[in-house]
């Protein structure tokens, strides 16, 4: 399917105390099932924004977001969503985080032990068993931000929504989440669309890159494929002519046609 | 603490033997036991002393100095001034000896009296708690509420509690249930605007959470804004058990009775002035220790 997700014509206009400031015009994307996608700019362009759209949690002005041909109207367990700041909630073990969505999407239908299988499996599957009924105080941002993704996954649902889901972690420990990630992907074939401002990051992990304008009225400036091979080894493509190619066009996208003046 | 220690065994044998040669021992030498102080667990538990030492210093001089205070004040009083420390100690003893007789309505034990109070604080201020809680998180979930609410709250809150002893005894003709009356309403505020104020103050994390899982009413309610609320709501709480207990002396000295306020105005009927000293030592202890309590409880809900 070519259009699973597909966003026509987007804008995403705010009224603020200084008058309306229109955040987002003119977006255009289409998505196909399976397909990992990376929304890339600077900081204050509205990716946030667009991901906000598909969630639901914001409303667009104009234009039409489709979701397997359907509207998307308001926030639905359809779409899971991974928080930058891991947004667990902190009197619930991981366990009972994952349970919470599990149970909203499946609770109807399916028994408790059903409910508590999938709860587990979600939890193995981001390498999370041992820490299952810890509290979020008790353990790593790293490991938060894998039960986040977990209680996403858990729900099933057509499209991951991850806003900078690495962006609060240190280096070496968002390395291993990407890693992490991609198999998971793979595992799973979720359809994905991820916010970040790491060139790196982005290039990894996604098929295509959607490099975004400056606001305000900023949009999609242009579509980088990125046609690696999958399974991707982060050490072998610090050698691969290719993959640097890839990363200077989306340099030269952010730092030459839509440099950001410091503040 | 000194931080060097020296074995004196060792020393010992260091000077005798300077040399590193050592004579052929006849028989293998047996270790002298190491003092308890230099072992591992004396340390620490020298450490722990010194610790708890330095620690209990400062109030041990800050009770000692009030106590000499007090002396000071009671001897130059004269004849006629404040009972000392010693004097006051005699008869607490003598007053604790049969905490809980009973010689008719107007002459009970300190224990009865005590408990008396206690018991109009729990009362007063449980229906406080179970009207306060959920006005409170009806005013921090709705904004027309809150604004209904606000202009009310604010004219009444700062009403000094006693003040509304007199409408308590018109409406119920009764003492008992005018005391607790007065407890009710001037707990009541800070239950009411801690927990509404938690409510307003959950994280906008949480509740983009709740909306992105679709989550209903009930789950909204048990799974966040509950335990999110919990923590002020326990502030709430302790605040207003504070002021119950405040009021509670004063509401009982004009209504009479029983509990620690009658007692107090009773004494000072009698003229038994250290019996006045105890009690505003008692009222002082139960307060500490119902604030410990709730510290306590509060110390079970902080999740971070």
């Amino acid at each position: 399917m070519d259009k699973y997700l597909q966003i026509e014509n987007a804008e995403m206009v705010f009224n603020t105390k200084k008058g309306r400031f229109t955040a987002l015009t003119g977006v255009n994307l289409k998505v196909k099932q399976g397909e990992f996608i990376a929304l890339i700019g600077h900081s204050g362009c509205g990716k946030s924004t667009l991901l906000n759209l598909v969630s639901g949690l914001l409303d667009a002005t104009n234009g039409v977001l489709l979701l397997n041909d359907r509207e998307i109207k308001g926030p639905g367990p359809d779409r899971g969503m991974v928080f930058q700041q891991h947004s667990l909630l902190p009197w619930l073990t991981c366990y009972g985080n994952v349970y919470l969505a599990v149970e909203r999407v499946f609770g109807a239908r399916e028994s408790k032990k059903e409910l508590k299988v999938r709860t587990e499996a979600a939890l193995e599957l981001v390498h999370l068993a041992h820490a299952m009924h810890m509290l979020p105080a008790e353990i790593s941002g790293g490991m938060k931000q894998r039960v986040g993704i977990a209680r996403a996954l858990a729900m099933e649902p057509k499209v991951l929504l991850m806003d900078e889901p690495f962006g609060a972690l240190d280096a070496l420990t968002r390395a291993s989440l990407q890693d992490e990630l991609m198999r998971i992907v793979a595992e799973t074939r979720a359809t994905t669309l991820m916010v970040t401002h790491d060139v790196d990051e982005a290039v990894l992990l996604s098929d295509r890159i959607a490099m975004m304008t400056n606001g305000p009225a900023a949009t999609i400036g242009e579509v980088l494929t990125v046609d690696l091979e999958r399974p991707r080894d982060r050490l072998a493509l610090a050698e691969n002519a290719h993959y640097h190619h890839l990363r200077g066009r989306v340099l030269e996208f952010l730092y030459q046609k839509h440099i950001k003046k410091a503040a | 603490m000194s931080a060097v220690t020296f074995n004196e065994g060792r020393l010992d044998d260091l000077m005798n033997h300077p040399t590193t040669i050592k004579p052929a021992a006849k028989t293998p030498a047996r270790p002298r036991p190491t003092p308890f102080f230099q072992t591992e667990r004396g340390r620490a538990v020298l450490e722990w002393l010194g610790a708890a030492f330095r620690k209990a210093l400062p109030p041990v001089i800050g009770i000692a100095l009030f106590v000499l205070l007090w002396q000071i004040i009671s001897t130059s009083g004269g004849e006629h001034g404040l009972p000392g420390p010693v004097k006051t100690w005699e008869s607490a003893k003598l007053l604790f000896a049969d905490p809980f007789y009973d010689r008719g309505p107007n002459d009970k034990g300190i224990g009865w009296n005590i408990l008396h109070s206690l018991y109009r604080v729990g009362i007063g201020f449980g229906l406080a708690a179970l009207v306060g809680i959920p006005l409170g998180f009806m005013i921090g979930r709705f904004k027309f509420l809150a604004g209904m609410a606000a202009p009310i709250i604010s004219l009444l809150r700062p009403v000094s509690p006693l003040a509304w002893l007199p409408i308590g005894l018109y409406i119920f003709k009764q003492t008992e249930p005018a005391s607790l009356w007065v407890i009710f309403i001037s707990s009541i505020w800070p239950i009411i605007l801690n927990t509404a104020a938690g409510v307003a103050r959950v994280p906008q994390d949480y509740l983009n959470v709740a909306r992105v899982l679709n989550l209903s009413e009930w789950k909204i309610f048990t799974r966040i804004l509950f335990p999110s609320v919990l923590p002020y709501m326990i502030t709430g709480i302790q605040l207003s058990i504070g002021v119950a207990w405040l009021v509670i002396v004063a509401a009982e000295m004009l209504t009479g009775g029983t509990g620690i306020g009658f007692w107090v105005w009773d004494e000072w009927n009698n003229l038994n002035v250290e019996h006045i000293l105890i009690a505003i030592f008692i009222v002082g202890i139960v307060g500490l220790l119902l604030e410990q309590a709730l510290v306590l409880i509060a110390k079970q809900f902080n999740y971070e």
